[in-house]
């Protein structure tokens, strides 16, 4: 009888015990940048030596390029090297994390390098220092002197790993040089990787050069020029330095752009006063007309899919964007607010338009989702405009001019940019002044 | 034999009993409450679901009449009457203030009660441009919260009624975890995306176990940001133990659940 009274009890009991589990909702965390180390990369003593590379701070200077363009996106924040406590060899075997999590890092970056044969070979490795395990480490192979975009690429590989989101580091940005006094303004093709490093100039500046613009397929530019007061356009392959005209344009010709598989170029030219839209197939080179109206059409931008253009138009009596299927129809105004809107750019992940947004003498740049909803203002100043998006739809970048000198008399344009929260805003670095960017697409892709 | 048979016989008669007693309560579901209004929801008045101002105005004044009553009953005029409008609330009034804010996280709870509220409430009430304003307000903010999935309604309801802390201890526990979770900010805005992480808690508050309860999801093509998602919270949890649990009720907390929700932050 003992024994079932005990059983029944300890039944009775366990009833007792069991609750209801508990939840809690968590649907705020914080904003602060991933606190991130960044160890200089090993340099292996069998390395040999290059020309023009110092390879013994080659790990160094790899380290230095990572946490910058890390820096640069204001989603993470890399610990100052002083803190680490830990040499590069043994942390790239297995770090102490715990010596790591005193200096309040999340993630560490370790790797080494080896010179071998003329081959530059890099590792690297990504540790969750929170959960003391490795979650990423890949190896490159390629020749001393591509050793930025080694370190760009990591930079990417890490990124991807961390946010989910494809990185933007190994990509360039062409954009217009621009030097002597305003009236007599020198403009030059120029291109620069996005950390503002490497500036090759590929125009003379003999011919006026506008808005270039990258294929989102390769590494093939459109760019306008003016060549004895005629418009061209003009295709550039940035490798290998190959240029053709594409066709000579009546009258004023515009913003030429191509479409997302890179097989057309979509622009605006005017024509008897009127300015349409137009496709050009690269191959075929047919002319198709797009927009048959009384009124200025310009800007025209394919979103990622191919299936819609937006653009901006004055038909409503002043300037705002429009959408429209690919082939012209369904013409629908997307923007009814304050002020003038322009320079339409979709996103290359489409959830978005940027635009140039002119009110009460101030330009702003901002994004909207693609039905015209969710204007969001992210910067505003003097003059601004041009923006081009990031390959991944998160940074755009694009120029702005300021007075300068003691007096205001001056002007200076330079390239900005701006993560699509609307914080983060940075200067690039430019030789020169710069204006109409464009950024390409990952060159490692 | 028969000593064994009636044990049995017993036995089994208690199991039926206590499942008979045990299993629907088990099986019981939450109250089924309505979407009354959401949280935020500011002005208690606006909640009469009145939907035209005109209409509003009526109840409103039957409201302040009733108003005027109770603050008859409970206070004297004269004390009233030697109010100034610009002075300082005593600490008394701002106890009252900050209950009802609290009041107003838990709609099902709201009374008429709250109108024993200060003068300067009154003259908000009586704005009634700002309460047709608010009563859009509140339309849109219904119908939004309609909108979103019953799951994360039906979970809110639990967390409530079922949850083993009290406000204030899981307050406390979301607070330190808020500080702890690192969102990732490349996450795209529309995603539906909700990690759930089930805790095993040692009495001191540390993590025995975490389990990713949809961890079968992390693996699969094209849920990269449900994987990043669940890792910061992961890393969350491990960055903030010991977490802050009550000294007693180990029983009731030793297993915990954390939603974690990012869409609220996305949206911005």
């Amino acid at each position: 009888m003992k024994k079932l009274i005990t059983i029944i009890l300890l039944f009775l009991l366990n009833i007792s015990s069991s609750y209801a589990l508990i939840e809690v909702d968590i649907t705020r965390g914080n904003l602060d940048p991933l606190p991130i180390a960044v160890s200089p990369l090993h340099v292996d003593v069998k390395s040999e030596d290059v020309d023009d590379i110092k390879v013994k701070n080659l790990g160094e200077d790899i380290s230095k390029i990572i946490e910058k363009n890390f820096r640069f996106t204001g989603l993470f924040n890399p610990i100052n090297k002083e803190a680490f406590v830990q040499k590069p060899d043994i942390a790239h075997l297995k770090p102490r994390f715990e010596d790591w999590r005193l200096i309040k890092a999340q993630a560490l970056v370790t790797g080494k390098l080896l010179i071998k044969d003329g081959k530059l070979k890099v590792e690297f490795r990504l540790w969750d220092l929170t959960a003391s395990k490795e979650i990423s480490a890949l190896a490159f192979t390629t020749t001393p002197s591509n050793w930025r975009r080694v370190a760009h690429i990591i930079s990417d590989k890490i990124y991807e790993r961390l946010t989910g989101e494809e990185g933007y580091f190994d990509t360039r940005i062409i954009y217009v040089s621009e030097t002597g006094p305003k009236n007599q303004r020198v403009k030059r093709l120029a291109i620069m990787d996005q950390d503002g490093a490497q500036v090759k100039y590929l125009t003379l500046g003999n011919e006026l050069v506008l808005t270039p613009r990258f294929n989102p397929a390769n590494q093939l530019v459109t760019y306008l020029s003016y060549f004895r007061n005629l418009p061209r356009v003009y295709l550039l392959d940035i490798e290998t330095g190959n240029q053709e005209v594409v066709g000579n344009f009546p009258g004023m010709t515009f913003a030429p752009r191509f479409s997302p598989d890179g097989k057309k170029i979509i622009m605006s030219f005017a024509k008897d006063g009127n300015s349409d839209i137009f496709t050009m197939d690269i191959e075929t080179r047919v002319v198709e007309k797009i927009t048959e109206n009384s009124s200025i059409d310009t800007s025209p931008s394919y979103s990622p899919d191919g299936k819609y253009i937006c653009f901006n138009s004055d038909r409503s009596g002043l300037q705002q964007i429009y959408v429209m299927k690919a082939d012209g129809s369904n013409v629908k105004r997307i923007t009814f607010g304050k002020g003038l809107y322009g320079t339409p750019v979709w996103s290359p992940r489409g959830d978005l338009i940027a635009f140039t947004k002119v009110h009460k003498g101030r330009f702003y740049i901002g994004v909207m989702r693609p039905d015209g909803s969710g204007e969001r203002l992210l910067t505003e100043n003097f003059y601004q405009e041009a923006p081009s998006w990031s390959p991944n739809g998160r940074v755009l970048v694009f120029y702005r001019e300021t007075k300068s000198g003691p007096k205001g008399k001056g002007f200076s344009a330079k390239l900005w940019s701006i993560d699509i929260t609307g914080y983060n805003e940075r200067q690039i670095g430019t030789e020169t002044d710069a204006s109409d960017p464009s950024w390409s697409s990952l060159l490692s892709k | 034999m028969t000593k064994s048979l009636i044990y049995s016989v017993t036995f089994h008669f208690i199991m039926i009993l206590l499942t008979v007693l045990s299993l629907p309560f088990m099986t019981r579901q939450p109250i089924d409450l309505p979407p009354i209004v959401s949280v935020e929801l500011i002005q208690i008045t606006d909640k009469t679901n009145i939907p035209y101002a005109p209409k509003a105005r009526k109840v409103i004044e039957k409201v302040k009449k009733e108003e005027k009553r109770v603050v008859s009953e409970q206070a004297p005029p004269t004390a009233k009457a030697k109010e100034k409008p610009d002075r300082i609330p005593l600490p008394n009034e701002k106890k009252e203030k900050k209950k009802i804010v609290k009041k107003k996280q838990n709609p099902e709870e709201i009374k008429p009660e709250i109108r024993q509220s200060s003068e300067f409430e009154k003259k908000e009430v009586i704005d009634t441009n700002q309460i047709a304003a608010l009563i859009d307000k509140a339309k849109k903010e219904q119908a939004l919260k309609e909108k979103k999935s019953n799951k994360l309604t039906q979970s809110s309801v639990k967390d409530s009624f079922a949850s083993g802390l009290t406000l204030s201890e899981e307050d406390a526990l979301r607070a330190q975890i808020f500080g702890c979770w690192s969102l990732p900010l490349g996450l795209p805005y529309d995603d539906n995306l909700l990690v759930r992480i089930k805790l095993d808690l040692k009495k001191d508050g540390t993590v025995m176990k975490s389990e990713i309860l949809d961890h079968e999801r992390m693996n699969k093509p094209g849920q990269k940001f449900y994987k990043i998602l669940a890792e910061s919270a992961l890393r969350a949890v491990r960055l903030c133990q010991p977490l802050k649990v009550p000294p007693t009720g180990y029983e009731k907390w030793k297993n915990i659940q954390l939603n974690f929700d990012p869409t609220e932050m996305l949206r911005g």
